[in-house]
């Protein structure tokens, strides 16, 4: 059986087209996202990913392309199938978008309007939704009272109320600190195994997705430059954007900071030749290290050192400063270069 | 009480019977045509807010006509309005004066406004919420009725208790075609017949009405806010 459950052909949305403000938010996306599947899309702010999201529920319409859910293009329903499909598809935002005027209740059970349920059956389907996001004693409570975390949970439950098997969740977590964000992510992370919904999240922190994600995008520009398991995006990335998000989920930048401003901190002398070594789950298992500094006989010095397990495998990224002569080291580094470990010569020059 | 009014406001208590008829004329003016004019300006505040270009159910024609329209009404004073639509008036109330023929031109006066201020209370409306609604499948209709207007009600009252005492203001002046009401009766005894306790009767009347309907469209807005 095919696993896809959201498939995007060769998407593009345009807005003001043929006018001179014209934007192209989204450029020939393609992506497809398999059931249960939890789908990472990550950009700066102004990549187009916030429209991406849309048009998986075509709250924004593509301009050309083709949007499936379930095999059915969404594109080509008439007005009243698509609003119908879209009750299947929930959604969540950053600012939680809950409607001030109705208590928690209110906004839970909003998603049921016009749907013939009895009042039982709203009852009890309330009773589910506020135990399941531990919100039990905040029914009667107004949005203005609570604080952002029980806000997204409203937002989560509202999102469930019409027991959907997508939801897509538009930087759910940016406006909340860290400790909230990781109860938000283990509470989606939850829904997600528990009740087999697929999720897409669209972010701009790396960290989000490398708690969340089994599958990324990186989008830039609108285009999606980069897609991969999670732990290949962050082992194996090919763009300077996607290393540059990774950095930030890591202490490395600050690393490479202290190495420019004050490097004697760090015991690098001039002429020493600064690299950055990622290792990735077979290279992490091997003495890379003290294997190269004995065959080519110079000194490796360790100045910053990260393992860390990505979905589940482990990740090593090593600042090292090369002490020798030039052509051990050389040779050295050319080693490394025709094994599978990722190096980056930061300062070849040796001058900090 | 009743020496206390002969005594220093005899003008007053003369024509006590025409102020009292007056009281009841600005209540009604008021009450008919600002009840008309609530329907029309939340139809068209509503059809503003979401024809406009970024709006949930773009329509550039109504949207343009619509305000142009608006502005334009808004720019006639609303003296001159009266004299202008007096053909008009004449043509669907059968007379151009009198309380009856006054309540036209008020509509007229009122509904420009009140349009405004329903569209601005609706653009107050956090967009996040209606793309929420929109995300759950609803309809525009349904999104019209159960978020904007649920959501901007808060604001909706406040812009009507504006309205509602620019609407008074109005009524004094249509006094001027014989409309009746309390700016008729200052103008005629105040103004006309220099019976100055007249008019000072007149503005406290009018500055407790106003206080009234101020207050209670305070209180009404504070209960909705839940904030």
């Amino acid at each position: 059986m095919d696993n896809t459950h959201i498939k995007l052909i060769d998407v593009s949305k345009t807005f003001d087209a043929n006018t001179a403000k014209q934007v192209r938010a989204v450029k020939n996306v393609s992506l497809s996202v398999n059931r249960g599947e939890i789908y990472g899309i990550i950009g700066f702010s102004g990549a187009g990913k916030s429209t991406l999201v849309r048009l998986i529920n075509l709250l924004e319409r593509p301009s050309s392309g083709q949007v499936l859910i379930n095999g059915e293009d969404l594109t080509l329903l008439p007005k009243k199938e698509l609003l119908k499909r879209r009750k299947r598809i929930g959604m969540i935002f950053q600012h939680f978008n809950l409607m001030q005027s109705r208590t928690v209740e209110g906004n839970i059970t909003f998603p049921l309007r016009g749907q013939k349920l009895s009042k039982t059956e709203i009852a009890n389907r309330i009773d589910s939704l506020l135990k399941l996001v531990g919100l039990e004693d905040k029914r009667d409570s107004y949005p203005s009272q609570l604080s952002g975390g029980q806000k997204q949970r409203v937002g989560i439950a509202r999102a469930l109320a019409n027991d959907p098997d997508i939801i897509l969740c538009d930087e759910a977590t940016s406006a909340l600190d860290p400790q909230t964000t990781g109860d938000i992510l283990s509470l989606l992370k939850q829904l997600n195994r528990e009740l087999n919904i697929t999720i897409v999240l669209i972010t701009h922190q790396m960290s989000v997705v490398k708690e969340m994600c089994d599958r990324v995008a990186v989008m830039d520009d609108g285009v999606i430059i980069e897609e991969d398991s999670l732990y290949n995006i962050f082992s194996n990335s090919k763009h300077e954007i996607t290393r540059k998000f990774i950095d930030t989920a890591s202490n490395i930048r600050a690393a490479i900071e202290l190495l420019k401003t004050n490097p004697s901190l760090l015991g690098v002398k001039k002429g020493d030749i600064v690299a950055r070594i990622d290792f990735n789950e077979k290279s992490t298992k091997e003495a890379v290290i003290s294997q190269l500094s004995r065959k080519h006989g110079i000194n490796i010095s360790i100045i910053f050192g990260n393992v860390e397990t990505v979905g589940g495998l482990p990740l090593g990224t090593l600042l090292v400063a090369f002490k020798g002569d030039e052509d051990p080291v050389k040779n050295a580094i050319e080693d490394i270069k025709s094994s599978d470990i990722h190096l980056e010569v930061l300062d070849s020059a040796g001058i900090y | 009480m009743q020496a206390f009014i002969e005594q220093n406001l005899p003008n007053v208590f003369r024509t006590q019977a025409e102020l009292i008829k007056s009281i009841w004329q600005t209540l009604e003016m008021t009450t008919i045509s600002g009840l008309i004019s609530a329907g029309f300006g939340i139809f068209f505040g509503v059809l503003l807010t979401v024809c406009k270009p970024e709006g949930i159910s773009p329509n550039k024609l109504v949207y343009q006509l619509l305000d142009k329209l608006i502005n334009v009404f808004r720019s006639i004073p609303f003296v001159i309005l009266i004299s202008l639509l007096m053909p008009l008036t004449r043509l669907i109330t059968g007379t151009a004066i009198g309380t009856k023929g006054a309540i036209f031109p008020l509509i007229v006066g009122t509904v420009p406004f009140f349009s405004r201020q329903v569209n601005a209370a609706l653009e107050e409306v956090d967009f996040g919420t209606v793309e929420a609604a929109q995300s759950m499948g609803f309809t525009t209709p349904q999104i019209i009725w159960s978020v904007y207007l649920r959501e901007g009600l808060a604001g909706i009252v406040r812009g009507s208790t504006i309205t509602i005492v620019n609407l008074i203001s109005l009524t004094a002046m249509a006094g001027t075609v014989g409309g009746g009401g309390l700016g008729d009766y200052a103008l005629r005894y105040g103004f006309q017949r220099r019976m100055y306790d007249a008019t000072l009767v007149t503005v406290v009347i009018l500055l407790l009405l106003v206080t009234v309907i101020q207050s209670l469209g305070n209180a009404v807005t504070r209960r909705l806010n839940h904030i």
